[in-house]
């Protein structure tokens, strides 16, 4: 059977043998991305002592698919002066650096679409490319609205990139790799190898200009629906606007597993090297603790949302500026001395 | 297939470039100027350059444009005004691009860059990593140019938050630290008030 397969697998030429791995990795991520929005619904329902959605299919959980199809099958209005093909263009660009970033990620030891040397680089440009979807799109839009949402948007993204960068860069010296794969490789052994421990400082300032990055609450002033209604896609309808939407939490997902994957060992999981414990879970496949991480992250994004009021916008860029970066470039310092000093367990 | 990817890649940078000076419109000029980086990005990528094509990305386009796009967004020029001097410094313009143009011919023609001066790149295997070379020929070799290069970017990075710091009379600032350090009996007084009888 599994012969057979492979032969099967072997025949089918190299280019659709890669096309058909996108696939697999994308269609999961979309389904992913449905079921977060209900998810973000359900989860935000019970913090706020309410029920959400549980009409459609059985206890709400055919929601996103009654969602989807309304978006799909809604017209797509485009505004009068509108620049028609960027307006459209807009929620595709903001999309497909969600995706592409997907590339590099390893599911597993193994399990990766393409095991890149310079993989942290790459997801760094990738995910600095999304906010032109936003810009183009609140330019395109010919709305004050949306271009006020646009012009917010790429301030604050390439504020807390500075931020993330230098983040990023602290676990490449600790790794001594920018493979992504070695970097989880780098931190085996116990749950207190991985590098949320001596990287601490960096591993908060990540994931808080993760959510600061996706535009998600507490720092969604791109979208601030009650001072400029919708932001930079108030003038999207239908599955353009439902781009804008699926980009937003295929982001979400994607900082989720970055985090797991730079701080938290990935893959690795949580009971190695811990005495009875760690030989009895031995055989739970690698991948369910990576995707058990990236759901403790996407929770603490609902709950985020469910808690705190929006900043404002001066505090943002205050915080960016003024509190993260020099965090990063102070811990910078911190594990490059450390990496020399040869600090156990983590550098020996 | 990989001559035919460069060219595919290499026609769309010359017509994004093309484009980046023909088109009417500032900011789709700017958009074109970011399909360029992009595309010459994805040739170095052909030459295995992998880290200097990715910085390029990250660097120019996911930075250096986005703040252009932001400036260009907000300027309203008005185009026809921008075309009225256009047959009057055209004498000029020609001119300078003839030197530009003549100056460029000496200093990167065949005389120096020709490709008899240069042996073909070696191919390398997967693991090779051009990250770690580029770094290991940065720190020794060209040490003091790189450090040199980073303490001038300094010096203009200062330069330039410096000229921000000017202060106008009217412009009102918040105060930060007095903001921060609010507390809660600053702004609200609790006040214990006995329930009040109805009369009749």
């Amino acid at each position: 059977m599994l012969e057979t397969l492979q032969a099967v697998w072997g025949s089918i030429p190299e280019l659709l043998q890669i096309v058909l791995k996108i696939v697999v990795i994308v269609v999961p991520i979309m389904l992913s991305v449905a079921y977060l929005t209900l998810a973000e619904r359900k989860v935000i329902g019970y913090i706020q002592v309410r029920i959400g959605p549980n009409r459609v299919g059985p206890r709400g959980l055919l929601q996103p698919i009654a969602d989807g199809l309304k978006l799909v099958l809604k017209e797509i209005i485009v505004p009068t002066n509108a620049n028609r093909f960027l307006f459209i263009l807009g929620p595709i660009v903001a999309l497909a650096p969600a995706l592409a970033a997907w590339a590099v990620i390893p599911f597993d030891e193994t399990l990766v679409l393409a095991n890149v040397d310079a993989g942290l680089l790459y997801i760094l440009a990738m995910t600095s490319l999304g906010v032109y979807g936003i810009i183009i799109a609140g330019w395109a839009s010919n709305s004050k609205y949306a271009f006020l949402g646009a012009l917010r948007s790429a301030a604050q993204v390439v504020s807390y990139e500075i931020a993330m960068g230098f983040a990023l860069v602290g676990v490449l010296i600790a790794a001594g790799s920018l493979n992504l794969r070695e970097i989880v490789l780098a931190q085996q052994g116990s749950f207190l190898h991985w590098y949320w421990l001596p990287l601490l400082p960096l591993f908060l300032v990540y994931f808080i200009s993760g959510v600061a990055e996706t535009n998600r609450a507490p720092f969604d002033v791109a979208e601030g629906e009650s001072e400029i209604v919708a932001g930079f896609h108030v003038e999207y309808s239908g599955m353009t606007f439902g781009l804008f939407f699926l980009a937003e939490y295929a982001n979400m997902i994607l900082v989720s597993a970055l985090v797991a994957i730079m701080f938290l060992g990935g893959w690795l999981s949580p009971f190695e090297g811990i005495p009875v414990l760690g030989e009895a879970l031995a055989w739970v496949p690698s991948i369910f603790w990576l995707l058990a991480k990236i759901s403790v992250f996407l929770f603490l994004f609902l709950w985020f949302r469910a808690t705190f009021p929006r900043y404002r916008y001066d505090q943002i860029m205050r915080l960016g500026w003024k509190i993260f970066i020099p965090i990063t470039i102070v811990w910078l310092l911190v594990v490059g001395a450390a990496v020399l000093a040869q600090i156990g367990p983590w550098f020996d | 297939m990989e001559q035919i990817i460069f060219y595919v890649f290499a026609a769309i940078l010359v017509a994004s470039s093309i484009l980046v000076i023909t088109v009417r419109n500032p900011v789709h000029a700017v958009l074109f100027l970011v399909l360029a980086f992009f595309t010459s990005a994805a040739v170095w990528l052909l030459l295995e350059v992998e880290f200097l094509a990715i910085t390029l990305v990250l660097v120019y386009v996911g930075a250096v444009m986005v703040l252009f796009l932001f400036v260009v967004m907000m300027l309203d020029i008005n185009i026809a005004v921008l075309r009225e001097g256009f047959i009057r410094y055209l004498p000029l313009g020609i001119g300078v691009a003839l030197i530009v143009v003549i100056e460029m011919a000496v200093a990167v023609g065949p005389k120096y860059f020709g490709l008899e001066h240069f042996a073909e790149p070696v191919r390398h295997m997967a693991d090779y990593s051009n990250t770690k070379e580029l770094g290991r020929i940065l720190y020794t070799v060209y040490v003091y140019p790189f450090e040199i290069a980073a303490a001038i970017l300094l010096v203009a990075i200062i330069a330039a938050i410096a000229l921000t710091l000017r202060r106008r009379p009217q412009t009102k600032y918040q105060n930060v630290t007095e903001q921060v350090m609010t507390r809660r009996d600053d702004r609200l007084r609790i006040i214990k008030m006995e329930a009040e009888k109805k009369e009749g």
